[in-house]
């Protein structure tokens, strides 16, 4: 059913108790043409596009847990595409461009709200920086602005832009095209889409191995039978390590918790993103009042998607720093995410030592912006076995040839990224 | 909060360490191929479960030490001095 202000209409008069369900629950069917393992945002992008770019819809997404269950619904909900170097750049501004249609594309409300994103600079070595990342951005076509203190104390005027602040603001790099959207809605949408256009959709379906053939995968072993699939693309975020070593191969990454927290929601405060390289951190109110926060990852590995106090600690001290007059807000909820850290802080979509297997991982922190675009990408990469021209530079072997996309310049610690 | 057990200094609170990473990356032997560098430099088991690693007790006797912890649990499964083998 399409979403309208008709269909609204017609359900109200009903009280809204006749919405059919946005998607199917199929059981599994033996064969697919592409199987994809991973049921959030990326997965169900990737699906969704093969069905509405490429006319592939013998397809399935299996999901261990529940649609949108894993990092989709536990990031900070940051959008934006304000990257150094040129593939990140490319692709990350196509990302923002299909955010811009994307909630008129899926007829789905993912509440994307350009609001902007800040980053502070608190010393004249950031603003150089910024200065160079932000002429880097508009020589790629991307919007940039780079603003000193008196622009970013009247922009954010709760932020401590005084000379004694504990970090001093010196101005900031902005990108108002950035931004929020919902991200349960993200995975919603494209999960909707996928299942209108003949994808399946498969909860609680785990995959517990394969048959290997030589360099292909024959068969997938689910705790809901063995699948056959003609393409098999892996998008499990977090787990992609462990999924790799049940397919016989290692990859550039290490899995590490990240967390984020919310307050109590409070009327509206902070209509903009605000984040701080220096000091490794960031905020934003969501759309219920809730400022929500986020930092550091904890440092070392870890598969544990829960949270932890150090930097629980750190992110409020942070907060209360840049902006002491949220010292009496209390806290309401805390989480941890896994992520895939790669060595150069850069994602992988493309080919694997596997003739039929794909894969779609190593998102760092920045998983979620990426949605639209990866989806986008591995979709075309499923479908012609090639990768797409916006993820050519982020191939599985660049490691080892020295062609590494180290945004940060940290060289090979995932955990300095 | 994780403890970590220093062997030289006993339980400690986990902000008193530095992360090392994976303890079983070996560095190849000087004229080994491309191939084992790549996977020196860039590759890694990354288990859900068991993980030898090193970490550094910075705010401590600062040693290194070799830990195996469980990485799910966080459930830490032994200690040893960094130069003693496996932990």
């Amino acid at each position: 059913m399409k979403y309208s202000i008709f269909s609204l209409a017609r359900n109200a008069l009903t009280y809204h108790e006749n919405w059919t369900q946005a998607w199917r629950s199929p059981p599994p069917r033996r064969e697919y043409d592409v199987v994809i393992i991973g049921g959030g945002g990326h997965g169900l992008a990737a699906a969704y596009y093969l069905a509405r770019n490429h006319g592939i819809t013998n397809v399935a997404v299996l999901e261990k847990g529940y649609l949108g269950g894993g990092n989709t619904g536990r990031n900070t909900t940051i959008v934006r595409s304000n990257y150094y170097l040129e593939p990140n750049a490319h692709f990350y501004e196509h990302s923002l461009k299909l955010w811009e249609g994307l909630s008129a594309d899926l007829n789905y409300n993912v509440m994307f709200s350009q609001r902007g994103v800040l980053n502070l600079a608190h010393s004249y070595a950031d603003l150089d920086t910024y200065s160079r990342r932000g002429n880097a951005m508009r020589l790629n076509g991307i919007d940039a602005e780079l603003l000193l203190r008196d622009d970013v104390e009247r922009m954010v005027p709760l932020l401590d832009c005084s000379p004694n602040a504990r970090y001093p603001v010196m101005g900031g790099l902005l990108q108002r095209r950035g931004g929020t959207a919902r991200h349960d809605a993200v995975a919603w949408g494209y999960a909707r889409g996928a299942d209108m256009r003949g994808v399946d959709l498969i909860q609680q379906c785990e995959v517990t191995g394969f048959t290997r053939n030589g360099s292909r995968i024959d068969e997938i072993h689910t705790t809901r039978g063995t699948i056959r699939a003609k393409k098999i693309g892996l998008a499990v975020a977090g787990h992609s390590g462990h999924v790799a070593a049940m397919a016989g191969f290692r990859l550039p990454i290490e899995t590490h918790v990240l967390q984020a927290l919310v307050s109590e929601p409070v009327k509206p405060v902070l209509d903009t993103v605000v984040t701080s390289g220096a000091v490794h951190f960031y905020v934003s109110q969501s759309d219920k009042g809730e400022l929500v926060l986020g930092g550091d990852l904890d440092m070392y590995n870890s598969y544990g998607q829960r949270s932890n106090l150090p930097p629980v600690e750190h992110a409020v001290q942070s907060l209360i720093a840049l902006f002491p007059c949220f010292s009496r807000l209390r806290m309401l909820r805390t989480w941890g995410g896994v992520m895939d850290m790669s060595m150069d802080g850069s994602p992988i979509i493309g080919k694997t030592p596997i003739d039929n297997l794909y894969v779609d991982c190593g998102w760092c922190y920045g998983g979620f912006k990426a949605t639209p675009a990866s989806g986008w990408c591995f979709a075309h990469t499923l479908a012609t076995g090639e990768p797409h021209a916006l993820n050519a530079a982020f191939t599985l072997d660049r490691y080892g040839l020295g062609r590494t996309i180290d945004e940060k310049g940290g060289g090979p610690y995932p955990w300095v990224h | 909060m994780m403890l970590l057990t220093c062997p030289h200094c006993g339980p400690r609170d986990v902000t008193e360490f530095t992360y090392g990473g994976d303890a079983n990356a070996r560095q190849p032997a000087d004229g080994a191929s491309l191939e084992e560098w790549n996977a020196y430099v860039f590759l890694r088991d990354n288990p859900r479960g068991p993980h030898d690693e090193l970490w550094q007790h910075t705010a401590g006797c600062r040693r290194w030490i070799r830990v195996q912890r469980n990485t799910l649990t966080h459930a830490v499964l032994g200690s040893a001095p960094a130069s003693g083998g496996r932990a």
